[in-house]
């Protein structure tokens, strides 16, 4: 049985009626054994207007690059209680932040190691079906190796790092067009 | 198999074009300061998008999938059921999996700050449900049919009726936000949302059946609506030429 996909449509301007009650801006616990982290930043649409009715989520692995999954089988330890999945709505001045931990790096299908980073949907009004992109973390040696961000050219892969604030942390802005668009991945 | 010892695990498959909407739809107003203006990166699904968060019971309330039951007295409007079925392209049931969903009242007005259509609220619904299909893959909620409602993307432009659904399936590959119409509804033939879907076959498909089975007698009318996220590629193992995205 061959059965086709059921079309995507958009969130709309109301979506936080129905997703909010999953807001989860804490993705890792105070005592989550990582590197702890704030990410954030903001949304930005084609006339560099600030979004301020988007969802942003995140997807990733814990401090040892083990997801909670059935899927990863790998033999290392994972993190009890940690989840991996963020969602925030972004706000008035198309903000959103994250706070949790740096993730260890993921296998890769040929064998060796993924860079570490996050997995990101954005849903929002006028998208009628999300966007997937990847945010790296800046002076991060296995970025020069990473299969994904080899893929992306060279001019635009520093849309996929997220930079050093002077507070000690890290700024990534999605950037829906224009000069400086995010690289989106067909997922 | 693990992709840690280099064996590739199987990816899921891309949906065929005509099936979802392109970012730009000139008729969607929202849609030209939104779409991407450059071209997408084919990503590989590695372990990251072959995992995805998953989530249990502990997760919703029992009474989630109850829009009707949110508040002391009963919302205004015709009362529905709303089930079907959660599978992927190979028919295989989706058990244990969220399904959130969202919608206007009776009179087309969302409780939320933004709307601001004139048709009242009703301080007996709020629009937001909850649940997890079952081991079988089925779910089930109860609302109210929706109603339509103005916006200002073109001249005359009303939202048909309609539900939101938001999905996720076994991975990251799998989420899926979409919106559920009602049969029969005029608008539908002017929706730009709902037409921003190339095929007309795949259009249908977002259209929800009546449905006598599921309809409660003196009670509940019923609609079913099923849903199909991306099924999975073939293993490398059962496919000798070892092809890959």
């Amino acid at each position: 049985m061959k059965l086709p996909p059921t079309a995507s449509q958009t969130v709309g301007p109301y979506l936080h009626v129905g997703l909010a009650w999953l807001t989860i801006d804490h993705v890792a616990a105070p005592d989550c054994p990582g590197q702890h982290l704030a990410i954030g930043g903001r949304v930005l649409d084609g006339d560099g207007q600030p979004v301020t009715d988007a969802l942003v989520e995140i997807w990733q692995a814990d401090t040892h690059g083990g997801y909670a999954h059935a899927e990863d089988t790998r033999a290392g330890p994972l993190t009890a209680g940690f989840h991996g999945f963020g969602r925030v709505p972004t706000d008035g001045d198309g903000r959103y932040r994250f706070f949790t931990i740096k993730p260890g790096p993921v296998a890769d299908p040929q064998g060796g190691l993924q860079a570490p980073h996050l997995l990101v949907s954005v849903f929002m009004r006028g998208l009628l079906k999300r966007l997937v992109t990847r945010v790296y973390f800046p002076d991060e040696p296995r970025n020069a190796d990473d299969q994904v961000l080899r893929l992306v050219p060279v001019e635009r892969r520093g849309t996929l790092v997220a930079r050093r604030t002077a507070s000690d942390e890290l700024a990534w802005d999605i950037i829906l067009q224009g000069a400086g668009e995010t690289v989106f991945f067909d997922c | 198999m693990s992709g840690t010892f280099g064996m590739p695990l199987p990816g899921y498959r891309r949906p065929p074009a005509e099936t979802q909407p392109a970012y730009l739809e000139p008729r969607y107003v929202s849609t030209l300061k939104r779409a991407p203006s450059r071209p997408l990166v084919l990503l590989p699904h590695t372990l990251s998008e072959i995992t995805g968060p998953v989530f249990g019971w502990n997760d919703i309330g029992a009474g989630d999938h109850d829009l009707t039951r949110q508040h002391d007295g009963e919302p205004i409007g015709e009362r529905i059921i709303v089930s079907g079925l959660v599978l992927d392209e190979d028919g295989r049931p989706i058990p244990h999996s969220l399904v959130e969903i969202w919608q206007a009242n009776a009179g087309g007005r969302y409780r939320h700050a933004v709307d601001q259509h004139h048709a009242a609220l009703d301080p007996n619904f709020t629009g937001c449900g909850r649940t997890l299909t079952d081991h079988e893959g089925r779910y089930r909620f109860i609302t109210i049919k929706p109603g339509a409602y103005p916006w200002r993307n073109h001249p005359h432009a009303w939202r048909p009726s309609h539900v939101h659904f938001s999905l996720f399936g076994p991975s990251f590959c799998t989420r899926l936000v979409t919106q559920m119409y009602f049969p029969g509804d005029p608008l539908l033939t002017r929706d730009p949302m709902y037409l921003s879907v190339p095929s007309e076959e795949a259009r249908r498909r977002l259209i929800a059946s009546f449905d006598w089975e599921t309809t409660v007698p003196e009670e509940t009318l019923g609609y079913r609506f099923d849903i199909v996220v991306r099924g999975r590629e073939a293993t490398p193992m059962e496919d000798p030429q070892g092809r890959r995205p």
